[in-house]
C-alpha cells in the first residue's frame, strides 16, 4: 500500500495552483483524507500532486455580499473550532463536528470533500441543502476564468463532478441563513465516524412551501426536493423507487425514516 | 469451594500473587518506546512487496519478470529445496494440503502469495510487482462452505474428491429424547468470516549472520520457538542454524500464532541473498489476505423438556476453514472443539455433533482469541434462550435448571471435559444482580419515548484453557505441548533474570511472572527481568496460545523459584553459620530459626558468583540458575467461565443497537493481577462486540473479499464499547501451583451470545428473531421485515 511515485509541487498562489493545474496528469492535493487512501491502494496514479493545502489564498475567509466565501483548503476542524465566521447561526460548525474523526477532521478540507464527492460525504448534502455554490477558477491563455455553480449542479453523480480536467475549486460560497429558517441533519452511522449509509438534510423557512430536503448517501449525487410536499414521505419513495428500482422497502424505510429524524431536529434550531 | 468477591479482591497484599500492579512493560509501551519489526532497521536492508493472487481459483500458466529486473524478483521455481508449509492432524479421515511458499501451480484464494519482489524501499518494491506479468486460467471458485460440500462443486484440492478437510462426529442416541420431550427448537445460526486485527499487523526481519552461519529471524509472532522449528521443517535448516526473536508484538489474538508462508520466503530471501530482507504487512494484505477467523455455521435441533431444560442437542456444524491447513494448529482444531465443546457449561442427559471443516476458496481459517468457543457459545446460548422463550420463562432461570451443579464438581461433561472447580449457578445469579434483571423486565413494561425497544440478553460459557499434553495428543497436530520450562537466575547483584519460552504482547507477563517470583521468593517485581521471545536466551516453548501463560509458565517460574530458594537457602545457611535444616528464603532474605541475623539475596549471590572463597568446598554446586520443567497436577486443562448480562435498545426503524448496559461475572480462579485480568477481559469484550455488531469479511462469489480498508471492515472505537462492570469469583483450580486459571481468552467469547440474545429479547414484541453475526442494520430490519410479512399473511389466511 504505497503510491506510485509521483512529483510533489507546493502552489502557494491561487494563480500558481490554477497554472499547475494546466499541466496534464496533475490531481489537487488538499487534505489527503480521501486521495491518500486512493494513492496508496493505487487507485489513482497521477504523475503530479499539487499540494494546494498551502495556498494561502485557499485558506482564507471572506464574508461577501449575502453570504460567506470559505476558502477550499479550509479544514473541518477550522470550522468546527469557529474559526471560520459563522453565518448559519451554527450549522456549519455542527456539521463539522460530525465528520469522521477529528483526525481526519485536523487534515481534510471543504473544497476537497466536495470534489471528491463521495456521496456519504456530510458536505455534499449538507451544503446542498444550504444552496450552497462553488468557486471553481481555470487558467486560459487570457487569463483566470472563474465560474459558479449550484452544487446539485455540480455534482453529477458518486465520486463524479462536473469540474473540467484543468479547473481548481477555490472557495465555497455559503449564502446567509436567515434567522427564521430551521435546519435539521440526520446521518445514518454503525459506529462512530462511519461513512454514513442514509442521510438527509433539510433547511425550511416559516411559509410552508419555503422547504428544501436533500438525501444523500445515495448510490449517486445527493436529491434535492423544494416545496410544500418535500417532507411527504411517499413523494420520496416514489422518488427514490424510480431513480434506484433495486432499493428494496427496508432501505427506502430505513431512508424515510432518516428524514423524519432529520426533521424532528430541525425543531429545534 | 471458596469465592472472593470483588472488593475483598481489591485490598489483597500488594506483593506477589493477588497484586493489582502497574504493568512494568508499560513504561516503554506508554512512552512510545516499544521496538516492534516495524522500527528496526539493519543496513543494507530490502523491503519485499508481494504479488498475490488476483483471483480465487485458477491455475498459474506463466509469471513474467519485468524485463531488466528479474534478479529482484522471485517466483516458486527459484525457491530450491524450499518445502511448502504442512499442518497435519491425526485426526482420523484429515486430508493433507500442503500450501506453498510461492504458488506454483494453482491458486487457491485471493491473496495467495504467487511472487516476492524486493528493493530499497517497499513502494519500489510494489511497482516490481506492479510490473510482473501474470497469465492465470481462472477455475470456478467455490466461496460458501454449504455450498462447498455440494455435489459438483468446485474442488479447491483436486485430489480430494471432495471440499471436505476433516469430519468429526460425537454420536449419541437420542432417539428417546426425540420422543419424549416437550419441546423441540430448531435453528440455523451463523458468524461471519471475520479478521483479526492487532494494532501492529504481521511483520517479519531476517538476516544471514556469516559469523555464526544463522538465519536470524525478528518476527512478530507469539510462538518463536514453533516458527523457528517450522522455518527447520521448510527450509531444510537444524535448530541451531535459526534463531527466531519476537521483539515488541503489538498484539496477537492468534494471528501470530501462526506460520506464515511469508515468514519463509523472507527468512529464504536472506539466507539465499545474504541480506537483510524485511517484510511489513500492510492492512489491506492483512485484511484480504491472511487474518481470516470465526466462519461457523450450524443446524441445531433442541429438545427441552416442558420447563425449558435441556434434555438434548443434536447439531451439524460446518467450518468454513479456506484453502490450507495452517501451522501448527490445523485446519480442523476449530471443528474438532466445536464438536467436544459445544455442551458448554451445561449437564444434559443425550448429545450428537457432527462437524465438517470445509475447504473454500478462502485464507485459511486461523485461531482468533475464543478459538471455536466464540462461535460454540453463540450457538448454544441462542439455543437456551429459544428453549426459555418457548416455555415461556425467564432464561436465566432455565440456564440455572441446566447448568452444572457446583456440588457436581470436579465434573466429568458428556464430551468427556473435566470441568475443575467452579460455582456456575452462583455466577449466574450475580450477574441477574449487576444487570438488575428485575429492574429491566419492569423498565419494558413500558413504550421507550424514543420508539426504541430494551432487550436484555445473558451468556454463560467456560474456557478450557492451559489444556496440555492429554488433550493434544488426541489432535495429533503439529506441535503437542508438554512440560512448560522456565529458567531463573539470581544475577551477581541479586536481581533475578526470569526466562520463558512463551512471549507477552498484552497479557502483562513481564509483570505477572514477576509477581509471581515474588510470590516465592519475596524478590520485589522491580528486581525481576523477565526474558522472552528469543530463541536463543529463552526454554523451548509452544508459545502463547490458549490463555496457558499464567497457568504454565506461571507453575514453571514458581517451582523454578522455589528449586532456587532452596539453593540460596543452602548458601545462606553457609555464610549465617546455622545447620541447614533452619533456614529459609523469606522476603527477599535468608533467614534461620537459630539466629535473628539475615542474609540478602544479594549477599549470596555476590559471595556464589565473586567471592566463592567464603563458601566451603564441600558447598553444594549446583549454583543459582535452574531450570524447570512444569505441568500442573492434571493437564486436561482449567476451566474459567463467565456469565456476560448486556442491555440493549434496538431501534426497529433504523435497525442500530446501542449496549446500555455491560455486566460480567468472571470466575478465573485466583488472580495473579485483578487489575491485568479487568484489562484483558475489557479488551476481549471490544473485540466480542465488534463479533456481535460490526466485523465482518464478505466474499463474493468468485470469491473475492470486499473489505479492503478499515472503512469496509468496520471495527468498534472507543464509542461503540460501553462501560462494563467486572465482578470476580475467585474459585482455585485444584490442580494449578497457585489456584490461577487461563482467562484471556474470555473476554471475547461471550458478547456476542449474550447481546444478541439481548437484540432478540428486544424484539419479542415483533416476534422477530435474528440468528447470525454480526446483527448489521440491514439484517435486524430484514428479520423484522419477515416476522412482519409472516405476522400479515397469518392474519390474512
Amino acid at each position: 500500500m504505497k503510491p506510485q511515485a509521483f512529483d510533489y509541487q507546493r502552489a502557494e498562489t491561487i494563480i500558481d495552483a490554477c497554472q499547475g493545474m494546466t499541466h496534464g496528469d496533475t490531481r489537487p492535493l488538499a487534505g489527503g483524507q480521501s486521495l491518500g487512501p486512493m494513492l496508496n491502494l493505487r487507485l489513482a496514479r497521477p504523475g503530479t500532486l499539487l499540494d494546494v493545502s498551502v495556498t494561502r489564498e485557499l485558506r482564507g475567509v471572506k464574508r461577501v455580499n449575502g453570504g460567506v466565501l470559505i476558502g477550499a483548503s479550509v479544514t473541518h476542524a477550522e470550522i468546527e473550532d469557529g474559526l471560520v465566521p459563522d453565518n448559519t447561526g451554527g450549522i456549519l460548525p455542527q456539521v463539522a463536528r460530525g465528520i469522521a474523526y477529528r483526525a481526519v477532521r485536523s487534515r481534510g478540507t471543504i473544497g476537497g470533500s466536495l470534489a471528491h464527492a463521495d456521496p456519504a460525504a456530510d458536505w455534499a448534502t449538507t451544503l446542498t441543502a444550504l444552496r450552497a455554490q462553488v468557486a471553481l477558477q481555470r487558467q486560459s491563455t487570457q487569463g483566470a476564468v472563474r465560474r459558479r455553480l449550484y452544487l446539485k449542479d455540480f455534482i453529477s453523480g458518486a465520486m463524479q463532478t462536473v469540474i473540467g480536467e484543468d479547473e481548481l475549486m477555490i472557495a465555497v460560497f455559503v449564502p446567509d441563513v436567515p434567522e427564521d429558517h430551521r435546519f435539521g441533519y440526520f446521518k445514518l452511522c454503525r459506529k462512530t465516524g462511519e461513512l454514513a449509509h442514509a442521510m438527509t438534510a433539510i433547511l425550511r423557512g416559516s411559509e410552508p412551501d419555503d422547504q428544501r430536503v436533500v438525501f444523500g448517501a445515495l448510490p449517486g449525487a445527493p436529491i434535492v426536493q423544494t416545496g410544500a410536499d418535500a417532507l411527504e414521505p411517499d413523494v420520496w419513495r416514489e422518488l427514490l423507487a424510480r431513480r434506484y428500482p433495486d432499493m428494496d422497502d427496508v432501505e427506502l424505510a430505513v431512508r424515510i425514516r432518516v428524514m423524519k429524524e432529520a426533521f424532528e431536529r430541525s425543531k429545534t434550531r | 469451594m471458596q469465592s472472593k468477591n470483588h472488593d475483598e479482591a481489591s485490598v489483597t497484599q500488594e506483593r506477589g500473587v493477588g497484586a493489582r500492579k502497574v504493568r512494568k512493560e508499560d513504561d516503554r509501551y506508554m512512552r512510545g518506546r516499544g521496538e516492534y519489526v516495524g522500527d528496526m532497521s539493519l543496513p543494507g536492508m530490502l523491503e519485499v512487496a508481494f504479488l498475490r493472487s488476483p483471483v480465487a481459483h485458477g491455475r498459474v500458466k506463466n509469471v513474467t519478470k519485468p524485463p531488466g529486473s528479474e534478479a529482484q524478483v522471485f517466483v516458486a521455481a527459484d525457491l530450491v529445496g524450499v518445502k511448502g508449509i504442512l499442518a497435519d492432524s491425526a485426526l482420523p479421515g484429515f486430508k493433507s494440503s500442503e500450501q506453498p511458499i510461492l504458488a506454483n501451480d494453482k491458486v487457491r484464494y485471493v491473496g495467495e502469495l504467487v511472487a516476492a519482489c524486493i528493493a530499497s524501499d517497499r513502494a519500489r518494491a510494489e511497482d516490481l510487482a506492479d510490473g510482473i506479468e501474470l497469465e492465470i486460467d481462472n477455475l470456478p471458485a467455490v466461496s460458501d462452505m454449504l455450498e462447498a460440500l455440494e455435489e459438483g462443486a468446485p474442488l479447491v484440492h483436486d485430489e480430494w474428491g471432495d471440499n471436505i478437510f476433516q469430519h468429526t462426529l460425537v454420536d449419541g442416541d437420542l432417539d428417546t429424547v426425540r420422543r419424549e420431550a416437550a419441546i423441540k427448537i430448531e435453528r440455523e445460526f451463523r458468524t461471519a468470516r471475520q479478521c483479526m486485527s492487532p494494532m501492529e499487523g504481521r511483520g517479519v526481519l531476517a538476516v544471514w549472520d556469516k559469523r555464526l552461519g544463522q538465519l536470524q529471524v525478528y518476527t512478530s509472532t507469539q510462538i518463536p520457538h514453533i516458527v523457528r522449528t517450522g522455518l527447520c521443517e521448510c527450509l531444510g535448516l537444524s535448530h541451531e542454524q535459526i534463531r527466531v526473536v519476537a521483539p515488541d508484538v503489538g498484539g496477537g489474538f492468534g494471528y501470530k500464532g501462526i506460520l506464515l508462508a511469508e515468514e519463509v520466503c523472507v527468512a529464504w530471501l536472506a539466507m539465499h541473498l545474504k541480506r537483510p530482507v524485511r517484510w511489513l504487512e500492510d492492512r489491506r494484505e492483512q485484511l484480504t489476505a491472511n487474518a481470516n477467523c470465526r466462519e461457523h455455521h450450524y443446524r441445531v435441533t433442541a429438545y427441552g423438556d416442558a420447563s425449558g431444560r435441556l434434555l438434548a442437542m443434536d447439531t451439524d456444524a460446518v467450518v468454513d476453514a479456506g484453502a490450507y491447513s495452517s501451522y501448527p494448529f490445523s485446519a480442523c482444531l476449530e471443528g474438532a472443539q466445536v464438536a467436544s465443546i459445544l455442551p458448554g457449561p451445561y449437564d444434559f442427559g443425550a448429545y450428537r455433533c457432527s462437524t465438517i471443516s470445509a475447504s473454500t476458496n478462502k485464507p485459511p481459517i486461523l485461531p482468533y482469541r475464543g478459538v471455536a468457543r466464540t462461535g460454540v457459545c453463540f450457538a448454544m446460548e441462542l439455543t437456551i434462550d429459544a428453549l426459555a422463550r418457548a416455555a415461556g420463562r425467564e432464561p436465566s432461570d432455565v440456564r440455572l435448571d441446566c447448568l452444572v451443579k457446583p456440588e457436581d464438581m470436579p465434573f466429568n461433561n458428556i464430551t468427556g471435559k473435566h470441568f475443575d472447580s467452579g460455582n456456575y449457578i452462583e455466577c449466574v445469579q450475580r450477574a441477574v444482580a449487576a444487570i438488575d434483571l428485575k429492574a429491566v423486565r419492569q423498565r419494558q413494561q413500558q413504550p421507550e419515548p424514543d420508539g426504541r425497544l430494551i432487550g436484555l440478553g445473558m451468556s454463560i460459557f467456560c474456557e478450557q484453557s492451559a489444556h496440555g499434553t492429554s488433550v493434544y495428543a488426541g489432535w495429533g497436530i503439529p506441535m503437542v505441548p508438554g512440560h512448560e520450562q522456565a529458567v531463573v537466575r539470581l544475577t551477581p547483584d541479586g536481581t533475578l533474570e526470569v526466562r520463558v519460552g512463551i512471549h507477552s504482547h498484552g497479557q502483562g507477563l513481564e509483570t505477572t511472572l514477576a509477581q509471581v517470583a515474588e510470590e516465592v521468593l519475596g524478590i520485589d517485581t522491580d528486581q525481576v527481568q523477565v526474558v522472552h521471545g528469543d530463541t536463543a536466551l529463552t526454554p523451548y516453548s509452544t508459545g502463547t496460545w490458549g490463555s496457558r501463560c499464567m497457568v504454565m509458565a506461571g507453575g514453571a517460574v514458581a517451582r523454578a523459584c522455589t528449586a532456587l530458594a532452596s539453593r540460596i537457602a543452602l548458601i545462606g545457611a553457609h555464610l549465617l553459620e546455622v545447620p541447614a535444616e533452619s533456614v529459609k528464603v523469606q522476603d527477599g532474605v535468608v533467614c534461620s530459626s537459630e539466629t535473628s541475623g539475615t542474609v540478602t539475596l544479594q549477599d549470596v549471590a555476590r559471595v556464589w558468583y565473586l567471592k566463592p572463597q567464603l563458601l566451603p568446598d564441600n558447598v553444594d554446586s549446583g549454583g543459582l540458575e535452574v531450570t524447570v520443567g512444569y505441568k500442573p497436577q492434571r493437564d486436561s486443562g482449567t476451566f474459567s467461565y463467565a456469565c456476560h448480562a448486556v442491555v440493549v435498545a434496538v431501534d426497529p426503524e433504523l435497525g442500530t443497537t446501542e449496549i446500555l448496559d455491560y455486566a460480567i461475572v468472571e470466575d478465573g480462579g485466583v488472580l495473579v493481577n485483578p487489575m491485568i485480568v479487568d484489562g484483558q477481559v475489557y479488551g476481549g469484550v471490544a473485540q466480542g462486540i465488534g463479533t456481535a455488531l460490526y466485523e465482518e469479511m464478505p466474499f463474493d462469489r468468485n470469491g473475492q473479499p470486499l473489505a479492503s480498508t478499515l472503512a469496509d471492515y468496520l471495527l468498534p472505537g472507543a464509542t461503540e464499547v460501553p462501560a462494563i462492570t467486572i465482578d470476580h469469583m475467585e474459585t482455585p483450580s485444584p490442580y494449578t501451583e497457585f489456584g490461577q486459571k487461563g482467562i484471556g481468552e474470555s473476554g471475547a467469547i461471550g458478547p456476542p451470545a449474550a447481546i444478541v440474545n439481548a437484540i432478540n429479547d428486544a424484539l419479542r414484541p415483533l416476534q422477530a428473531e435474528i440468528c447470525e453475526v454480526p446483527v448489521t442494520p440491514q439484517r435486524l430490519l430484514r428479520a423484522i421485515n419477515k416476522a412482519r410479512t409472516a405476522a400479515t399473511r397469518e392474519a390474512v389466511s
